[in-house]
């Protein structure tokens, strides 16, 4: 009965007889290992690529399309003040991978599995941020590139357009902290980006991106002005047609800054704690 | 050489008192064990039992809220980072990344253990042959069997292997023969010098595969002791019939009560009867003698015990699913 079984148990005692014990994985190659993780699985459903590219050529179209006109007059020159603006919505739609992913990991015990191993345990939040910037190169490319196809043309130059990405990549970095938070404390992954377009939708349309809040009352005015992603869509403004001054880019730098000194912190505790009460 | 040094008479697993509930439900009810290094021991028990709401205590994944353990000495509250050096642990559900493939989840597992990059690959392709996942070594572990994933599931607990082994439910839902695997996989891990601590719903399992044996019911131990005794303390294997003529059933048993010296119970199938069959010398006879006097048997089997009659016999009534709250305790 069990001889057409192969014998599995000689192969097995050589291959767990080796009795050795690396040194304790450093913070940073636990975190690139991580990296690579992201890297192999985008690697085997490069698919994901098309849904990345897709949103935010659809965002572009659509709106300049249909109410540039009405915003400001000619698509044209919508054109060149929205596009500045709906690179960071492009950017934050990118951020909400990580929650997903994370809270894949929890559902599927992968997550008990890294808990019991001896590596820095932030890693495996940090490896899933640090591959989003990838994400959110593809995803600006793809705004900017249709943006320069359509009739942008930004007054800072191949420069401004650089320093601009750079602001919306650490800006994108500190928000997905948000995200990462949430995916440790969603049930189930459908949730996570569920409620992560609660939170990105009303904060966006609450924002700058879509028009100057000069014709607005002023509470909403103020409202638009706390907004974060309002200074995320002032330092990408600014930056790309070259007008931006120190305060432009500052502001956007200091909320990334708060973000994450707040959200960082918490996800990481969060996701210490998960399951452990 | 981190082995070898349990050998001073620490227990692998030491709990006293140990609790966890989840609201109302008292998962995990008070449970004292001592568990020496280089032994595998059962736990057994229904759906609901507590069974794996205790490994994820003792593998640091659950915080107690009552009671103490200790794995090789080492508290699993205070000294979790010393007891995770020491352990790995392989859940009930798989915990392998669907999204890579074989080779890649254990180029990760030994990765975040520590090995350099090329160690890491070497480590993994060691293991990849040894569990027998040769053919599959570059596939997605999406498109993996369920023992396919249990094999890689339990070869990525063994990247660096452990002191002491926690397998969850190690062959629920597999076929016969990646059982059998599964099962000889466990053998040369305790070979090796692994502790184990498996958890399973099947005696049959605990009995082939485990030294000593702790029932569990509701959080609670109700049997404990070597498979041996404990198996004694259920009755023996039984003797299952089934006959082609049902008319021919009163026959039947007084021939069986004859042969075997036992009592023989009557089915509700009219066809059916059974008996305790200790000794399968007795059993052939028996046999022998219903078909000396042409009793046809359409089917016979030699059963061990079920979990289900372990559970009548120690508890006097049915494992159920879910636990009881306190009050209905008797
Ligand atoms: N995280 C949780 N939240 C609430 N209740 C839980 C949780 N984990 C376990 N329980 C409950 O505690 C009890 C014991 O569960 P546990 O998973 O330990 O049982 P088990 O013996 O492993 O069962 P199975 O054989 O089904 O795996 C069950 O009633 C279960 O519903
Ligand atoms: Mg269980």
């Amino acid at each position: 009965m069990t001889s057409s079984t192969p014998r599995v148990a000689d192969p097995v005692l050589a291959a767990v007889s080796v009795r050795e014990r690396p040194p304790r994985a450093s913070a940073l190659s636990a975190t690139v290992t991580h990296l690579w993780r992201g890297a192999m699985a985008f690697k085997h459903f490069p698919a994901q690529l098309i849904d990345m590219m897709l949103l935010p050529i659809i965002f572009l179209l659509l709106f300049t399309y249909m109410f540039g006109g009405a915003f400001a007059g000619s698509t044209q020159e919508y054109l060149q003040f929205f596009l500045p603006g709906i690179a960071v919505q492009s950017v934050i739609l990118m951020t909400v991978y990580t929650g997903t992913a994370i809270n894949t990991d929890i559902n599927k015990g992968v997550f008990d599995r890294f808990r019991t191993l001896p590596f820095w345990q932030p890693a495996a939040i940090a490896g899933n941020l640090l591959g989003d910037v990838v994400r959110y190169v593809i995803a600006l490319s793809v705004t900017i590139g249709l943006g320069l196809l359509l009739g942008f043309r930004p007054g800072g130059g191949l420069p401004g357009v650089l320093a601009a990405m750079a602001v919306l990549i650490v800006f994108g970095f500190s928000v997905s902290w948000i995200f990462a938070a949430i995916g440790v404390v969603a049930s189930v992954p459908e949730r996570v980006s569920g409620t992560s377009m609660i939170v990105i939708y009303p904060l966006v349309f609450t924002s700058n991106i879509f028009v100057q809040p000069d014709t607005m009352p002023s509470w909403t005015q103020t409202l638009v002005q706390l907004n974060p992603i309002s200074h995320a869509a002032t330092a990408s403004r600014a930056l790309m047609h070259g007008t931006a001054g120190f305060w432009d880019v500052m502001g956007a730098l200091i909320i990334s800054a708060a973000i994450t000194v707040v959200f960082a912190p918490l996800a990481v505790r969060l996701y210490r704690n998960k399951n452990a009460r | 050489m981190v082995g070898n040094m349990t050998s001073n008479g620490t227990p692998a697993i030491r709990t006293a008192g140990l609790r966890k509930s989840f609201g109302e439900t008292k998962a995990v009810d008070g449970i004292d064990l001592e568990i020496p290094p280089g032994v595998v021991y059962g736990v057994l028990g229904p759906n609901g039992a507590g069974k794996s709401t205790l490994i994820r205590m003792l593998a640091t994944l659950l915080r107690p809220d009552g009671g103490s353990a200790s794995i090789f000495g080492h508290d699993v509250v205070g000294e979790a980072d010393r007891v995770r050096r020491r352990i790995s642990v392989t859940g009930q559900a798989a915990s392998v990344d669907d999204a890579l493939t074989g080779t890649e989840n254990l180029i990760l597992m030994g990765r975040l253990q520590g090995y350099g990059r090329q160690r890491a690959r070497e480590r993994a392709a060691e293991l990849i042959a040894a569990f027998d996942l040769g053919h599959a070594a570059d596939r997605l572990v999406s498109t993996y069997s369920g023992g396919m994933r249990r094999r890689l599931d339990i070869a990525a607990s063994m990247t660096v292997t452990p002191d002491l082994l926690f397998l969850d439910e190690p062959t629920a839902g597999l076929d016969p023969r990646s059982r059998n695997q599964v099962w000889d996989i466990v053998r040369a891990l305790v070979e090796s010098g692994t502790t184990i601590l498996l958890t399973t719903q099947y005696l049959e399992e605990a009995d082939e595969l485990a030294g000593r044996i702790a029932v569990v019911d509701h959080g609670r131990i109700i049997a404990e002791g070597p498979s041996s005794e404990l198996k004694a303390s259920v009755g023996s294997a039984t003797l299952h019939v089934r006959l082609r003529d049902p008319g021919q059933r009163p026959r039947a048993g007084e021939l069986l009560t004859r042969e075997l010296g036992v009592p023989v119970r009557l089915a509700a199938d009219p066809a059916r009867l059974s008996a305790g069959a200790g000794d399968g010398a007795r059993v052939i006879q028996a046999l022998g003698a219903l078909s000396g006097e042409s009793i046809e048997t359409v089917e016979f089997a030699v059963r061990q015990p079920s979990l289900d009659e372990v559970f009548l016999t120690l508890t006097g009534r049915k494992a159920e699913d879910a636990p009881v709250r306190e009050e209905s305790r008797a």
